[in-house]
């Protein structure tokens, strides 16, 4: 008898729920998943359906006359995979895109960290300056981000030539030199994200700390080698696989500054290169199997990205 | 002043100098006469700021269609994003149930996933779908406010969810216990909380929608009406003849709705990605 009246209230539980951030357990085990549904109804249709369907395309020849109907679908098993890793064009392109992504991770964690240890030294004013300038970078669209550096490089009216006075000279002519240009831009838009990142961080860690640096006669390059980034490295690991899947993944800029790859393609990156193949030369099965290739990259790149979550204590 | 600080001022206020210079140059030349633009003397300054590039842009080439366009495909991807997100995030934080794990690193993997690669399976579903319903398919506003909503969820779902496990549980206990119904507690109590975040996870969400390129491009082929900002700007690109001030005048039309809206809610994004990236 006593154990029957016990039971339900024991299920209810009502000191453990009292104030504690832990999920509560749901009454109706339904109800989160209702709370899903909306998100559900959108994602899987939309963002599901369309990757399995990428996958789908890229084993089957679907070209042009496939989509006007001329020809029947034909499953064709890997042959796309095979065109693509037979092809010296795929490969130089895939080069070129990790290289390009190597480049930009770089560049853009040295800019935004050292702007960061700048901001926690310099005076308010200074400080405000640089954040809402980073800001502006930050939110400026990628498309109008491309235009005016396009603009600032142009060969007859951009201000570059002008103030250097090569008049003439163009920018987006040289492979490398291209690149450079794309991805100074690239860079632009994408420091403000790891500078104010980072400074938080370093905001964070306690001020005893520093000042025990300090103490200890440690310069402000030891300071940053030997305290900060150690301190910091789980949110550094987070920052630059975000600043790789990001810089892999670049299309906006590459395809307007370079007018869709460059000259004879050679300034395409993988993103661009599938566009291109699906839509430019209508090989959609081609197409798909490079997105898919790029996808497969990307997913083990997330999986090192989860794992690191995991390690700053993050909870799923 | 000490030496150190002296040097980190000089460095912060040229870098500053530096990131906002393009965005000057490009205010700047969209109010410089074409003449100035033309001229090979340039001067970073102008004495006779002009309109003209933008009553050309907003008026011969109907970028203020394509201005409305983009700017409501966007609020409807905000509204629709944030309603959406603001649930899933309560259903990820708020209970525990199985695959919630699962479902987490389902929101995580999704935002890697390359979206332009998806141009390719999506511009046939849109096709398809346009078929059975007119509204979504291709040349349509629809099928943009569609393939937005999908590809802003992700981001905004993690982003809700530092905002929503902020709220301390204890405020909708209490209100549970005074028996407030769930529609109440959710709507009345939870939301209004969490609004602060939600304003900052909108910007994304109308960001990624605002910014987009590649889906109208793809998705847009025929009805010029139905264009939208970007494209509309690579009208003005033309081999021979960039006509540079219209292109400046329409990047800057594009680009201070972004930066009024970003700057109105910096300090409350840079808290939701500090929860976005740690707890």
């Amino acid at each position: 008898m006593t154990t029957a009246l016990k039971a339900p209230a024991d299920r209810r539980d009502p000191v453990r729920r009292g104030g504690t951030a832990r999920p509560r357990r749901a009454r109706g085990a339904l109800r989160p998943w209702i709370y899903l549904l909306p998100a559900a109804a959108v994602l899987l249709p939309l963002f599901g359906y369309p990757i399995y369907m990428l996958g789908l395309l890229s084993v089957f020849d679907y070209r042009q006359a496939q989509v006007s109907g001329g020809e029947p679908t034909s499953f064709i098993g890997f042959e796309n995979y095979a065109t693509l890793f037979g092809d010296e064009k795929f490969w130089s392109v895939l080069a070129a895109t990790v290289a390009f992504a190597a480049v930009l991770v770089v560049a853009t964690l040295a800019v935004g960290a050292a702007l960061a240890v700048v901001l926690t030294r310099a005076g308010r004013v200074p400080r405000l300056l640089l954040s809402l300038a980073a800001m502006a970078a930050w939110a400026a669209p990628s498309m109008t981000g491309s235009t005016v550096w396009m603009f600032l490089f142009d060969s007859d009216l951009g201000l570059v030539n002008q103030v250097l006075g090569i008049e003439g000279y163009n920018w987006f002519y040289d492979q490398w030199v291209t690149f450079g240009i794309v991805g100074a831009t690239v860079v632009w838009h994408s420091f403000p994200f790891v500078m104010v990142t980072l400074y938080a961080g370093i905001q964070a860690i306690p001020g005893h700390v520093l000042e025990a640096a300090a103490l200890d006669g440690a310069s402000a390059w030891q300071t940053f080698w030997r305290v900060i980034v150690p301190m910091l490295r789980p949110l550094i690991t987070i920052v630059v696989i975000q600043s790789i899947i990001w810089d892999f993944k670049i299309f906006t800029q590459i395809y307007v500054m370079t007018n869709g790859g460059g000259i004879a393609g050679q300034n395409l990156v993988l993103n661009v290169y599938a566009f291109q193949t699906a839509f430019g030369s209508s090989e959609y099965g081609l197409g798909s199997a490079i997105g898919v290739i790029m996808t497969l990259i990307l997913l083990v790149v997330t999986l090192f990205y989860i794992r690191a979550l995991y390690r700053s204590g993050e909870k799923l | 002043m000490t030496r150190a600080r002296w040097i980190a001022n000089v460095v912060a206020v040229t870098a500053a100098a530096v990131t906002f210079f393009p965005i000057y140059w490009m205010i700047l030349s969209a109010f410089k006469p074409a003449s100035e633009i033309q001229s090979l003397n340039v001067r970073p300054w102008t004495f006779a700021p002009t309109l003209e590039h933008f009553q050309r842009v907003l008026g011969g080439e109907n970028f203020g269609r394509y201005f409305l366009n983009s700017l409501g495909v966007a609020l409807a991807v905000v509204l629709l994003s944030a309603l959406v997100a603001f649930l899933a995030a309560v259903a990820v934080t708020r209970f525990k149930f199985r695959m919630r794990t699962t479902v987490l690193i389902m929101f995580l993997i999704a935002q890697m996933v390359p979206i332009e690669a998806l141009t390719i399976p999506l511009f046939f579903l849109v096709r398809d779908l346009g078929a059975v319903v007119p509204g979504v398919g291709l040349n349509t506003l629809g099928s943009l406010v569609l393939v937005h909503l999908a590809f802003s969820l992700p981001f905004a779902i993690w982003m809700m969810r530092g905002f929503v496990a902020a709220v301390p549980e204890a405020l909708e206990e209490a209100a549970m216990i005074d028996g407030a119904s769930r529609p109440v507690i959710l709507w009345r109590i939870l939301f209004p909380l969490v609004a602060p975040g939600l304003v900052a996870t909108s910007v994304f969400s109308f960001i990624t929608a605002w910014n987009d390129f590649i889906f109208a491009r793809t998705f847009i082929i025929s009805a010029k009406d139905n264009q939208t900002l970007p494209s509309a700007l690579l009208v003005f690109f033309k081999p021979d003849e960039m006509d540079w001030g219209g292109i400046m005048a329409g990047s800057t039309l594009m680009t201070i709705p972004v930066l009024v809206f970003f700057i109105a809610v910096q300090r409350r994004l840079i808290g939701g990605l500090g929860g976005a990236v740690k707890d």
